[in-house]
């Protein structure tokens, strides 16, 4: 990349060339975005079924055609998009805040330290899936319990990030200063230790919620998720699974939707990562 | 040396731990009554109580744990609520599907991955590499259940090259178990792939850039022993942590490839306990992953060792 060669442009254009990946994930992001707020207006009703226009091919009607009960693909395709984007959001909000906490004070207190660390690698050592599958099946399904129950096995990701940050900048001349000053450790750990926190989050923010949207649409396909009356990308798939054959747009349409989605968000980690920081590693 | 792998072996303990008083706690904190979640949707309340005094759920929480514990380090992991089978037994009938496919996937994908990283490294920057990065990219985004069905319905529907679905064990020849185990295989292996693929470029990259890789392309080694013989050697061992940790992705894409090809494995099995809402078997087969797990990284922990003498326990 030289500088010199290339003729001076605006910031706007010099961006975009540096970070290709940013904006191609961020636009199909937003895209996808727009879509599921915009439902209503751009989809017809996604639960209506006409048993006449069962397993219709993609037309001029129905763009993605229709499933086996006669339901417009396309409009069950867009409204996915907001249990998507909304277990995806949630579950890096709730990661990145619950596992921020812990790690600040593991990080902080060797004696918390102990504790928390064993606690997460028991965490850690359950399959995702499975304490999500074991939680729907005590609580029942319902969006709130698909969300905690994916957010619970993220968020040792977050803390052994957060903490390894911690342990990093603890002992850092600015942080002594504050520390000699008399600074109480709550300011301390919220002013002077919780910025150098704030790049590799962001980037593990994205990555954990490219990873809730596959695990949602995991369970929902295996019937552990959203109860299948939500026109879910997962629940879509699930009770399309026997007319791959004879129908494959019932399964290709919000299967790829899916990949798009979760590979956007990727896209979006990876020019973060590139951007923010880069030297944390992916996904450890 | 020796005193490392007993080290690294008594920390499993804490966190089996862990891991049992996390998922005992699962049921407890539950709300409703565990009795009646164990037994079921069907059940009445003569069951409910019965099953309330067998599994001694009216007894202190701290002694019923111990013997959960105990019970379950003996292999006993409880009793199917639908077919009253135990659910160790029901494990063990299902074992071989699984063992099979994750076995096949692992194969697959590291033997792939690791060619695919080694090439990328080997002419980074050229076509093929970035091909590998893309393909690294989207095989992370893909879920195994759109993987499957794209490959099921061109592969065994569009082209009948293999089986749509199902699973032969080894017993009926090794062409039919094959057969039945590629597109499985194939489908659940490309995030493990990708992941893998990733982490062995980076590796490479780094290694390449070294001196004696230099020295040794001066000395005129083959390009193929310099890449496996110098380089990848030294790789190691980032890209066999990397392995480590993808087992927790394929014991959870297990679960989920069994169900898009119809194999009866142990997934299946959790899969079904859903709708039956079937909580000991979940229950057995959650505690019985996460050993494996554990188990797999303690012998990649101290395969360290033994593949790099440089790394040294203090």
């Amino acid at each position: 990349m030289t500088q010199a060669s290339i003729p001076p442009r605006g910031k706007v254009a010099d961006f975009v060339r540096r970070n290709p990946t940013i904006i191609i994930g961020g636009f199909l992001l937003l895209l996808i975005t727009l879509a599921a707020i915009f439902a209503p207006w751009i989809a017809r009703d996604p639960i209506a079924f006409e048993p006449i226009n069962r397993l219709k091919a993609p037309s001029a009607e129905f763009w993605l055609g229709t499933d086996s009960l006669g339901r417009d693909v396309y409009a069950r395709m867009v409204y996915g998009a907001r249990i998507s984007l909304l277990v995806g959001l949630t579950v890096a909000i709730i990661t990145v805040i619950s596992g921020s906490v812990i790690g600040l004070l593991a990080g902080y207190f060797p004696r918390v330290d102990a504790v928390v660390m064993r606690l997460m690698d028991g965490i850690m050592a359950i399959p995702s899936i499975l304490l999500a599958i074991a939680l729907v099946a005590l609580m029942g399904s319902s969006v709130k319990v698909v969300i905690i129950a994916i957010a619970i096995p993220e968020i040792p990701r977050v803390t052994r990030l957060v903490r390894a940050v911690v342990l990093s900048v603890r002992d850092l001349p600015f942080v002594e200063a504050a520390r000699s000053n008399g600074t109480r450790v709550a300011k301390l750990l919220r002013r002077h230790i919780l910025p150098s926190t704030v790049a590799p989050l962001i980037v593990q923010a994205t990555y954990i919620c490219a990873s809730a949207i596959l695990t949602e649409a995991g369970l929902s396909f295996l019937g552990a998720g959203t109860p299948p009356e939500f026109p879910t990308w997962g629940n879509m798939i699930a009770s399309s699974r026997l007319y791959l054959q004879i129908a494959p747009w019932t399964i290709f349409a919000p299967g790829i939707c899916l990949a798009l989605v979760v590979l956007s968000v990727n896209l979006l980690g990876d020019g973060l990562r590139d951007r923010l920081d880069p030297r944390i590693s992916r996904r450890m | 040396m020796l005193s490392y792998i007993l080290r690294r072996l008594l920390g499993v303990i804490p966190v089996m731990v862990v891991v049992g008083v996390f998922v005992f706690s699962l049921l407890h904190l539950a709300p409703g009554d565990p009795a009646a979640i164990i037994a079921g949707d069907t059940a009445t309340q003569a069951d409910i109580s019965r099953i309330r005094t067998n599994l001694g759920l009216d007894r202190p929480l701290l002694e019923q744990f111990s013997s959960w514990g105990w019970a379950t380090l003996r292999g006993d992991l409880g009793v199917s609520m639908f077919s009253g089978i135990p659910v160790t037994e029901l494990m063990a009938q299902r074992m071989g599907p699984t063992v099979s496919l994750a076995f096949t996937t692992m194969l697959v994908a590291v033997v792939i991955a690791i060619t695919l990283g080694v090439l990328a490294a080997w002419k980074a920057g050229s076509l093929l590499d970035r091909a590998v990065m893309a393909l690294a990219v989207t095989g992370f985004s893909v879920p195994v259940f759109v993987v499957g069905y794209i490959m099921v319905y061109f592969v065994a529907l569009q082209w009948r090259w293999l089986p749509v679905q199902g699973y032969m064990p080894m017993s009926e020849g090794f062409w039919p178990w094959l057969r039945h185990l590629i597109l499985p295989s194939f489908a659940l292996g490309l995030g493990y792939v990708a992941l893998i693929a990733r982490i062995t470029r980076g590796s490479m990259l780094e290694v390449l850039s070294e001196d004696y890789i230099r020295t040794a392309a001066a000395k005129g080694v083959a390009t193929v022993p310099m890449l496996l013989r110098h380089a990848l050697k030294n790789a190691a061992v980032p890209i066999i942590t990397v392995i480590g940790i993808g087992v927790a992705l394929l014991i959870s894409g297990v679960v989920i490839t069994e169900s898009v090809f119809n194999i009866p494995g142990i997934g299946r099995l959790v899969v079904d306990a859903i709708s039956r809402r079937d909580y000991p078997i979940i229950q057995g087969v959650m505690v019985v992953f996460a050993a494996v797990y554990v188990l797999i990284n303690l012998v990649i922990d101290i395969a360290y060792s033994f593949i790099d003498p440089r790394i040294r326990y203090s």
